[in-house]
């Protein structure tokens, strides 16, 4: 298997080259698959799950994570269906549980994909899951970024950014299971070599990372999600697709 | 941990020191840190700082391998470290009482350590020690069959100076690393079989493989039918294949010896009894796959086996039973059940954290150091050795059909005769516990927590791969046990254990924990039976690993088996509030910043 082939997303003929994920080759498609932990530019991480596909087809379909599953030739992924839905809306809901997710109050209101997603998948019903409240410290030792770990949910992408694009290693993940949690290169923020210029404090999906000096900055109604979607600048990719094969004849 | 007392530290050259000991290698961190943690009784954070800039990695990097492991410890530990077994079976054989008897001889709480850091109390998942509990782990050496009296006298040695090991063994220092285990822990082999437990010859199996073909070692392996008895059941042949054909200069032998499915202890007795012949089935799968390097992966619980086994491969080496090419280092684990997963064991091999690997790529093509790796359990590699020997044909004609060759099973729970038996596949669970002296069982957990809980209705199913699968574990209860008090304790297990690395296993199973907890209490109602399966089913569909894939098996298989234990503590919901939402404590918080009491809600208010 060394050229381009083909494998079927919800039924849809999608294009693949050896070595590219499920979720790659679907972006590069303009299909979206729902995620929380991968961002284009890191290395995939596969924790969130909310990714999470069914490959296969029929009944013996097995449940992978799109975003480190390797696309193979003549696949069937289920990805927009409502048990798909309905599996990702209980992850969102956990790590919104996890933590201490206050939309009104928090400053990533509107810009927030845990917020947004929550939003796609029609996050709706009463809950049934209980909250854990943790109650960790507000870290607002540095001059220009505080940390607020108890909206963390732990995608890990500030660690993977610091190491990975700012050879820093300013974050990583301390202790296990649920006691699991980021945590920093030092004593505290301002004990490490954190600069708000680091990509790794520009890609926290939610309210953790926090600039100092700013906040509430975009009115409603102008902020990132308020545009559309979660997934709608991917699934825009489709069109644009098709208008360029348009074009073309 | 109260007081803050200053332990005195040596200087920091002893850090170094230890960190050079191991190359600066910062594949090996577990070790440096395992040897940082018995020289100063814990991972301090200007250690952590010494041994980062020792290796070359990041400070953090040192910190989250520390805090992940059960036996390193970021807060000072005691001169004498407790560790208690607090399984199920041990609650059920008179924990409580020995819990009382060391608190009360030390002074302190279970997770306290005493003010002159003499001593530490904690608790601590199974310890394969189950057909011998309660037991528990006292620094290197483990304590069984304990008593309030024993424990008390136990404590008061330690107390008179006396080292753990002068505290279990009369005479510890005049005995071999062997004689030393065995005064230690009962074998409890009750049925020896004619592959393992029975007598064996030595390197017979090592021979003939050195006559053969590495391929038609493998094939030999295949055609016997051999399929790995940690649980999971893959096919060994087919595995070394793989990994036999997976492009590289530089191939590994791993042994899982990290056996940590609570009611599991059956490779404990072959490490005891037939570390030999593990060594010889390595030896043999490192010729059959051009493996050059080899590693035992011992887990911390059975640390009091390391001196045993180092000598052993020791006498080894020397008469030249590893073979001209090959050789084998122990790792030594530190309390995390995860690394039982293959994925886990290779990343705690390297040094990290106990978390299993993203797959594909699988271990057999890109596994320890990102070279191809043969991942095996204990009894796996005791079958090769003697497969080698006798040939294929005489283990696949063991057992049945689909399931071939002898299976060591670990009976322990209610029954006269727990211990280690070693019988053919294909025999039913009611023979089994006929033989364990286990007639009255009511519920029997087959396979550990991850496997399954059944009643008496499923006592003449088989124990094979295709009906009752089982890594060996088989935990019997009798009717005076409350089986929500055993799923409980299976989901605190599992809670416990959880690397935390994907959501569903992080965060579902404390739900669900939290959700048996409200049937305990009374406080469930009809619909919580549906949420307890739906829940399961998100966290199975989407875990990243076995371990979140089976963590709901406690709650799903007794709800399947015992129904009744479930619907029988469920009460419909009055006025549509849920029996669990209690008004008094949801406006505490609001009555304590108000300063008020509630006009409503308290109904004895008045002005």
């Amino acid at each position: 298997m060394n050229g381009p082939f083909q494998f079927r997303i919800d039924g849809v003929e999608v294009a693949a080259t050896p070595g590219q994920t499920i979720m790659e080759a679907a972006d590069a498609a303009g299909i979206y698959i729902p995620r929380l932990c991968d961002v284009e530019g890191l290395r995939h991480q596969g924790g969130c799950r909310v990714c999470t596909v069914k490959v296969g087809g029929k009944a013996a379909g097995r449940s992978v994570s799109a975003c480190t599953q390797p696309a193979e030739p003549g696949l069937e992924v289920e990805n927009d269906t409502e048990a798909r839905n309905r599996v990702r809306r209980d992850l969102v809901e956990m790590l919104f549980h996890e933590g201490n997710h206050l939309c009104p109050i928090c400053e990533k209101s509107g810009n927030c994909e845990l917020q947004a997603m929550a939003c796609r998948l029609d996050m709706t019903a009463a809950t049934r899951f209980p909250y854990l409240e943790p109650c960790r410290d507000l870290d607002a030792s540095h001059p220009d970024i505080a940390l607020d770990t108890n909206r963390c949910i732990s995608c890990g992408r500030c660690i993977r950014a610091s190491q990975d694009v700012d050879a820093k290693g300013v974050f990583g993940y301390v202790g296990r299971g649920i006691h699991r949690r980021v945590a920093v290169n030092g004593a505290d923020l301002a004990h490490t070599d954190a600069a708000l210029a680091d990509h790794a404090m520009s890609v926290c999906p939610v309210g953790c990372i926090i600039r100092k000096g700013e906040g509430f900055a975009t009115p409603i109604g102008a902020r990132h999600f308020d545009h559309g979607l979660i997934g709608h600048e991917i699934e825009g990719r489709a069109g644009e697709d098709l208008a360029r094969k348009d074009g073309r004849k | 941990m109260t007081t803050e007392t200053k332990v005195a530290y040596p200087p920091d050259a002893e850090i170094m020191a230890i960190s050079a000991s191991f190359g600066n290698d910062h594949h090996r961190m577990l070790d440096i840190l395992l040897a940082v943690q018995e020289a100063r009784r814990c991972i301090s954070p200007s250690t952590m700082d010494t041994i980062a800039a020792a290796v070359g990695v990041t400070r953090i990097a040192v910190e989250g391998v520390a805090s992940f492991y059960s036996f390193l410890s970021l807060a000072p530990k005691g001169r004498v470290t407790i560790r208690l077994c607090d399984d199920i079976v041990d609650r059920f054989s008179g924990l409580d009482a020995v819990v009382a008897a060391f608190e009360a001889e030390l002074g302190i709480k279970m997770g306290e350590t005493s003010a002159d850091h003499g001593f530490s109390l904690d608790f601590t998942p199974c310890i394969g020690l189950c057909d011998q509990a309660p037991a528990a782990m006292i620094n290197d050496v483990v304590a069984t069959r304990l008593t309030a009296e024993r424990a008390t006298a136990i404590a008061r040695a330690l107390k008179r100076g006396l080292s753990a090991a002068e505290a279990l063994v009369a005479d510890h220092d005049v005995l071999s690393p062997y004689q030393r285990v065995r005064a230690l822990v009962e074998n409890n082999i009750r049925r020896p079989g004619e592959v393992l437990l029975g007598p064996v010859p030595e390197d017979a199996g090592l021979h003939a493989a050195a006559a053969m073909a590495p391929s038609a070692i493998i094939d030999a392996v295949e055609a016997s039918g051999l399929r790995g008895c940690g649980g999971a059941g893959f096919t060994t042949g087919r595995k070394w294949r793989f990994a036999a054909n997976a492009p590289s200069d530089r191939r590994f032998v791993i042994c899982n010896a990290d056996e940590g499915e609570p009611g599991t202890f059956k490779d404990r007795v072959v490490l005891t009894e037939r570390a030999d012949l593990v060594f010889e089935g390595m030896t043999i799968a490192a010729r059959a796959v051009g493996a050059r390097e080899g590693i035992l992966y011992l887990r911390g619980e059975y640390v009091y086996l390391h001196e045993h086994l180092q000598a052993g491969l020791a006498a080894r080496r020397a008469r030249g039973g590893l073979g001209a090419d090959f050789d084998i280092r122990i790792q030594m684990g530190a309390g995390a059940y995860i690394c039982g997963e293959e994925g886990a064991l290779i990343s705690s091999c390297e040094g990290l954290p106990g978390e299993p690997k993203t797959r594909p790529p699988f271990p057999v093509t890109r596994g320890y150091l990102g070279h191809p790796t043969v991942v095996n359990n204990v009894e796996t590699f005791a079958h090769v050795a003697r497969i080698l020997d006798r040939g294929a044909a005489w283990f696949n004609a063991i057992g049945t059909d689909k399931s071939h060759g002898t299976k060591l099973f670990s009976v322990s729970g209610d029954c006269t005769r727990p211990g280690v038996y070693e019988l053919p596949y294909g025999l039913t669970l009611r023979e089994l516990l006929s033989l364990a002296g286990a007639e009255d069982a009511a519920a029997v957990q087959v396979g550990g927590p991850s496997g399954t809980m059944v009643g008496r209705d499923s006592l003449d199913r088989r124990l094979t791969f295709d009906d009752l699968a089982t890594g060996g574990a088989v935990i019997v209860f009798s009717a005076r046990r409350n089986i929500l008090e055993i799923v409980d304790y299976y989901m605190s297990f599992f809670v416990h254990e959880s690397c935390g690395y994907c959501t569903p296993c992080r965060v579902g199973n404390v739900f669900l924990k939290k959700a048996i907890e409200k049937f305990r209490k009374g406080q469930a109602n009809d619909d919580d039976i549906a949420y307890l399966k739906d829940l399961s089913a998100t966290i199975i569909e989407t875990s990243r690993c076995g371990l979140g894939m089976t963590s709901p098996k406690p709650v799903l298989s007794s709800l399947k088996n015992f129904p009744l234990v479930y619907s029988a503590l469920t009460k419909p919901s009055k006025d549509g509030i849920k029996a669990t939402f209690d008004i008094q404590s949801a406006i505490s918080g609001a009555r304590d910043i108000a300063k008020r009491r509630s006009y409503i809600f308290d109904k004895d208010f008045s002005k």
